[in-house]
């Protein structure tokens, strides 16, 4: 079926090995005609692959009220494509109220990263799919929810997902219901109000928005009344897919494979047409059609700029030609300001989109590409395999869905960092430019007028710095990933300081961007956790911090810091971290090296960094 | 329809089970397909229904005994559609 000439293809590449070719038509094929029939497929081709192919590893639990076991096989393609390789247990048919609640049961046991609590109105809530809601219903549905949250937190730290409350595609009082102020659809919102209620008052549960999903497909459409009353599959055919991409949404941004950056052509498809050759006044974008379609992903871009996602350009073009077209087109919406880095060049792609994850400081695989030309994409994709290249439907109406759709876009948390960091490194290119005018370094780190605020962590920085540690994988020694609820754990804990830094400068706040963990035992205290984001390095805030650290490790009674270096691909910038400040090597395992450093005396502060620290609270 | 049904429900059916679609045939059977459970005889349902967009009743469900068996019912309801 579908696309028999690139199967027989991935047949061949399977059979001789060749597996990192292998896994990325597998994904090409996937993102052209993925869907449960296919789905078997895909998942054998990289079950066959296996640790040829680099992918992070996540383990699931779905606790279920119908049957879910044709989705899964679609849920691990989906997450095999997206870099995850996802161990599925499936709970119990209609058993998840006693898994949440007993501790020894199955899904405690598999140790999940993340839980799904796929439930539906008409089973968690019968009274509510009846029509029958009073206000009393409201609140048992609530506070059932309630209590299973509560002892899936006593017992868990790994995230929940919770599908909210569906409508039903029909009242069951008809078009009376309509007429009534507080009538069924209003009293299951309600419940779905309260669900994220809850889930605010917990870090590391989150609501699936299922209502708003079956609506998105059609109520009528959604379900297959036969396949439910016949084996309790509510989800029809043709649907499946889409409730495993719902879940990808949020597997992807919890399992850690997300794109920091997303860079993107201009001819065709930031505009229709060619600049070089259409000029301004022949190039199409704005309100109306056939402008309105790139108007129109211009607009999805945006918001994902305004969720922290940096966007850069990546054009053969000539630079004056598309510059002016940028700021000055009236249908554009993009600016040459909403850019963090631009390539408008005759050079190969994948060059430019090293050089541009160079400049923004961010790993390959962290950027996103995008581009109408299927010969850019297929070489980037064998140039630059890092790269997440979206795959683009023909007709440009489809791009902005295409990139809305995208997981690898999608955000559970956002801090007020992620909002203003298009600011961020605005501000970073009128700092280059300073630093080329001033003669010395020191000159142009004295300056650059740094403070920096170190602070215990507390409820307000909690997520921001569970969020660091998760994404931050340049300047980390030891590339330990913790979740909120973890850290939270720790900062409680006697003799454990979780740190953050808050660097401000002459031209931006730059937010909380470095996270210190040291746990003391005895005359020792160890640094389980230094990173920052890359975007402050070299500029002696690292040291800063540092100092402080051995400062108050000194003050509390200890003789000694110590450090590990664990290499991981990406963290060398951090290598000689640790030697360049006076650590000397304890000893070396093949997982990494130990460092440590006397606390004789008080170590300075570099002058150029104003240090304002707040003073250790402890709960 | 064009095409030999047969060969097409042993090409959903490889997908469905991850097996070579040369290694099936008519007589295949849950008894000698390992893959072949309960939960993927739902799949190859649910896949056979989504690609001619039929509907199996529930009693056909159960009385499909190997592949020949799924193709003779799909010609005679694709022949009714």
């Amino acid at each position: 079926m579908g696309d028999s000439g690139l199967r027989h293809e991935i047949d061949e590449l399977l059979a001789t090995e060749q597996w990192q070719k292998a896994g990325r038509q597998l994904r090409l094929l996937w993102e052209r005609e993925g869907g449960a029939p296919l789905a078997g497929y895909v998942v054998a081709g990289f079950e066959k692959i296996g640790h040829h192919l680099e992918s992070t590893a996540h383990r699931c639990v779905i606790l279920r009220s119908f049957t879910v076991e044709p989705i899964v096989p679609a849920l691990k393609a989906c997450a095999y494509t997206s870099g995850i390789n996802l161990a599925v247990h499936v709970g119990e048919f209609n058993a998840y109220a006693q898994e949440l609640l007993d501790g020894g049961s199955r899904l405690y046991a598999f140790q999940p990263d993340t839980v799904i609590l796929a439930v539906q109105t008409r089973d968690v809530a019968p009274e509510l799919w009846r029509g029958a809601a009073t206000a009393e219903s409201i609140d048992r549905v609530t506070a059932q929810f309630d209590g299973w949250i509560t002892a899936f937190r006593a017992r868990c730290a790994a995230n929940l997902i919770m599908h909210s409350l569906e409508a039903p595609a029909a009242a069951s009082q008809g078009v009376y219901d309509s007429q009534l102020e507080e009538n069924q659809a209003a009293a299951i919102h309600l419940v779905n109000q309260n669900l994220r209620r809850l889930a605010r008052r917990h870090q590391g549960i989150y609501v699936l928005d299922y209502d708003a999903l079956v609506a998105r497909h059609g109520r009528e459409q959604w379900g297959d009344e036969r396949k439910w009353l016949t084996v309790r599959l509510p989800i029809a055919a043709n649907n499946l897919i889409h409730m495993a991409r719902e879940w990808m949404r949020y597997l992807a941004p919890l399992a850690g494979k997300v794109a920091k950056a997303i860079a993107v052509d201009l001819d065709n498809t930031l505009w229709g047409g060619i600049i070089g050759e259409d000029g301004m006044a022949g190039i199409q974008v704005g309100t109306e059609h056939p402008g309105a379609a790139y108007q129109a992903l211009q607009r999805v871009l945006l918001d994902l700029s305004q969720r922290g996602i940096l966007l850069a350009v990546c054009s053969k073009n000539n630079p004056q030609d598309a510059l002016e077209a940028l700021a000055q087109h009236p249908g554009m919406l993009l600016r040459p300001e909403h850019f963090a880095a631009l390539r408008i060049n005759w050079n190969e792609k994948a060059q430019n989109l090293r050089e541009i994850a160079e400049e923004l400081n961010i790993g390959l695989d962290s950027i996103a590409f995008l581009d109408d030309n299927p010969v850019e994409r297929q070489h980037v994709r064998e140039q630059a395999p890092e790269v997440m290249v979206l795959e683009l439907p023909g007709d440009p109406a489809q791009y902005a869905r295409a990139v809305r759709d995208c997981p690898a876009f999608e955000r559970l948390v956002l801090s007020e960092e992620d909002r203003q960091r298009g600011k961020y490194y605005a501000a970073e290119r009128q700092r280059a430019a300073l630093e080329q005018s001033v003669a010395t370094r020191e000159d142009f780190l004295r300056s650059l007028e740094q403070e920096a605020e170190i602070r215990p962590v507390h409820a307000m920085t909690l997520a921001r710095v569970a969020q660091l540690t998760q994404k931050t994988n340049q300047f980390n020694v030891t590339t330990k990933r913790y979740t909120e609820q973890q850290i939270a754990e720790m900062s409680r804990c006697p003799g454990w300081q979780v740190l953050s830094i808050q660097v401000r400068d002459r031209y931006a706040d730059n937010g909380l961007v470095g996270v210190a963990i040291v746990h003391d035992r005895g005359e020792v205290s160890e640094i389980d956790t230094f990173l920052l984001s890359c975007r402050v390095i070299g500029r002696s805030v690292e040291t800063a911090l540092l100092a402080f650290l051995a400062n108050q490790a000194r003050t509390r009674g200890a003789r000694r810091l110590e450090g590990w270096f664990l290499p991981t691909k990406k963290n060398a910038p951090a290598k000689d971290f640790y030697r360049e400040h006076g650590f000397t090597m304890l000893s070396e395992t093949p997982a990494g090296q130990l460092w440590g450093l006397e606390l004789t005396a008080e170590l300075p502060y570099p002058e150029w960094v104003r240090l304002v620290t707040a003073a250790a609270e402890k709960a | 329809m064009s095409g030999d049904i047969l060969t097409e429900v042993r090409g959903v059916a490889a997908d469905v089970f991850a097996v070579d679609a040369k290694t099936l045939n008519a007589a295949s059977s849950p008894e000698q397909v390992a893959a072949w459970d309960s939960v993927q005889h739902l799949n190859l349902v649910l896949a056979l229904e989504g690609k001619y967009g039929i509907q199996f009743e529930p009693e056909e469900m159960e009385g499909m005994k190997n592949l020949g068996d799924i193709a003779a019912l799909l010609r005679t309801k694709i022949a009714a559609n």
